[in-house]
């Protein structure tokens, strides 16, 4: 059947089975793979995308459900080659090791911040409790969320100053 | 993984889902969010021959609170978690909410599909016996009201008829100041429940007018524990009178060994629940100016 959705603010649309994920929508037909499968079993966190601004888990959800709404995946956080603030505080406090869990990390991390500007370490850590990093690497990934939250403040005390570093501009 | 095909509908109103359903019976699935439904999809558990997705359904999701308390059934577990009106005598709903899976799952799955979906560690059948909650349901023939100590009636058996749709949860209101908890041992965010106990009480004076008590994933459903509601009711709830409940629970209580823990463990987890969620829920009722 016909499915039509916004994925990171561009409209795409396909002819796909009813029993079709949205991850496999997303990484199969429209060769999106910044959106990974990690456990399939809506443990862990690694197909994260947005949903209407919200976090949900990819992997469970048909893709048929989300019918002419609004998708965000890791692909749509930079701004050409302009990191967004938590693309930037995940660079600057090495909030990384293998890199599988990122893109979910960082967009339950982009959705708190637009709920919660200003959220606690506990905030941070409740909120990112569905996601798994096997790599153990929480610590980093909580400054991470910290960094962009500082850098969006001052990007708001201080306009235009830039909210993002530039992609390999050390 | 992928689920085995089926037809899929997404109709436009409650009329026309229930059309559906009394068309395709047995052989259709409702869902809602989808939370508890895909993974058994997924894993082939379910193979239904038509999905009909209810979860943009017009009308079936907010809470309203009116003295009464009414939960639509397409209400996210989120917006129960972050309610402005599920404060004073109803702070077990956020509670609850704050423990269902994870917060990923909690954006998308719905205390209605959770509910007819009756895994026996689900949490929200808990709270609904704890609460004498009633239970909407529809079908093209019209609506009945189901309460909730009749609805559960095993592992993902519920007396919901195959062409009926869950629609909205009602609570009476709450006649004395009232106060309730919901306490859950978990292994982890996401793991099934190894004990969890919903506890609602309300007081008339220093006395109990009435206590409910659920128990989550210490049985084929979620438990009822009658015996220590009654060893409550009409006294004053002193340590020895919570002593003597928390210990009749933990009796009503029917878990298996598994990975969580032994048997003896899990009954001994609801004992000092059902205390600790009695005093924590009569601490909020004394506070409650209903």
């Amino acid at each position: 059947m016909k499915v039509a959705m916004n994925v990171n603010g561009v409209a795409r649309s396909g002819d796909i089975e009813p029993r079709v994920l949205l991850v496999d929508f997303l990484r199969t037909n429209l060769r999106q793979t910044g959106t990974h499968v990690g456990c399939d079993t809506t443990s862990c966190g690694a197909c994260t995308v947005l949903l209407d601004g919200e976090p949900v888990k990819s992997c469970t959800l048909l893709a048929v459900q989300v019918q002419g709404r609004d998708i965000m995946t890791v692909e749509g956080l930079a701004q050409g080659a302009t990191l967004s603030p938590i693309q930037a505080g995940f660079h600057e406090e090495h909030g990384l090791q293998c890199g599988f869990c990122t893109p979910g990390m960082m967009l339950v991390g982009t959705a708190l911040l637009e709920r919660n500007p200003d959220p606690s370490e506990e905030e941070i850590r409740w909120a990112i409790s569905g996601n798994i990093c096997r790599c153990t690497g929480y610590m980093n990934i909580v400054k991470s969320i910290q960094h962009a939250a500082r850098a969006r403040a001052e990007a708001q005390a201080t306009p235009p100053a830039h909210a993002g570093a530039a992609v390999g501009g050390e | 993984m992928f689920p085995a095909a089926f037809d899929y509908r997404s109709p436009a109103s409650l009329e026309e889902a229930l059309g559906l359903l009394t068309e395709h019976g047995d052989s259709a699935k409702v869902m809602a969010g989808g939370q508890s439904l895909i993974p058994l999809l997924k894993l082939r558990f379910a193979q239904p021959g038509l999905v009909i997705d209810i979860g943009r359904l017009p009308g079936l999701s907010g809470v309203t609170r009116n003295g009464s308390l009414t939960i639509g059934a397409l209400t996210r577990h989120v917006d129960i978690e972050r309610s402005k009106d599920l404060g004073g005598a109803w702070t077990i709903f956020p509670e609850a909410a704050h423990w269902i899976a994870d917060p990923l799952v909690r954006n998308q799955g719905t205390i209605g599909g959770s509910i007819c979906h009756a895994d026996p560690a689900g949490d929200w059948g808990s709270v609904m016996l704890a609460l004498e909650a009633d239970l909407v349901v529809r079908s093209a023939q019209g609506e009945r009201v189901i309460h909730a100590s009749d609805f559960f009636q095993g592992p993902f058996t519920t007396t919901l008829r195959s062409d009926e749709i869950l629609t909205e949860i009602r609570v009476g209101a709450p006649s004395k100041r009232a106060g309730g908890a919901y306490n859950k041992l978990e292994r982890k965010v996401g793991d099934f429940a190894t004990v969890a106990v919903a506890v609602q009480v309300e007081l008339d004076g220093d006395k109990v007018s009435r206590a409910g008590i659920g128990l989550t994933s210490v049985g084929s459903k979620n438990i009822k524990a009658v015996a220590a509601e009654k060893a409550l009711a009409g006294r004053e709830p002193t340590d020895a009178v919570i002593a003597e409940a928390a210990r009749l629970a933990a009796g009503a209580a029917e878990p298996k060994a598994d990975v969580r823990g032994s048997a003896e463990f899990k009954k001994d987890v609801v004992r000092v629940f059902v205390q600790r969620g009695l005093k924590t829920a009569l601490a909020r009722a004394r506070e409650a100016r209903a």
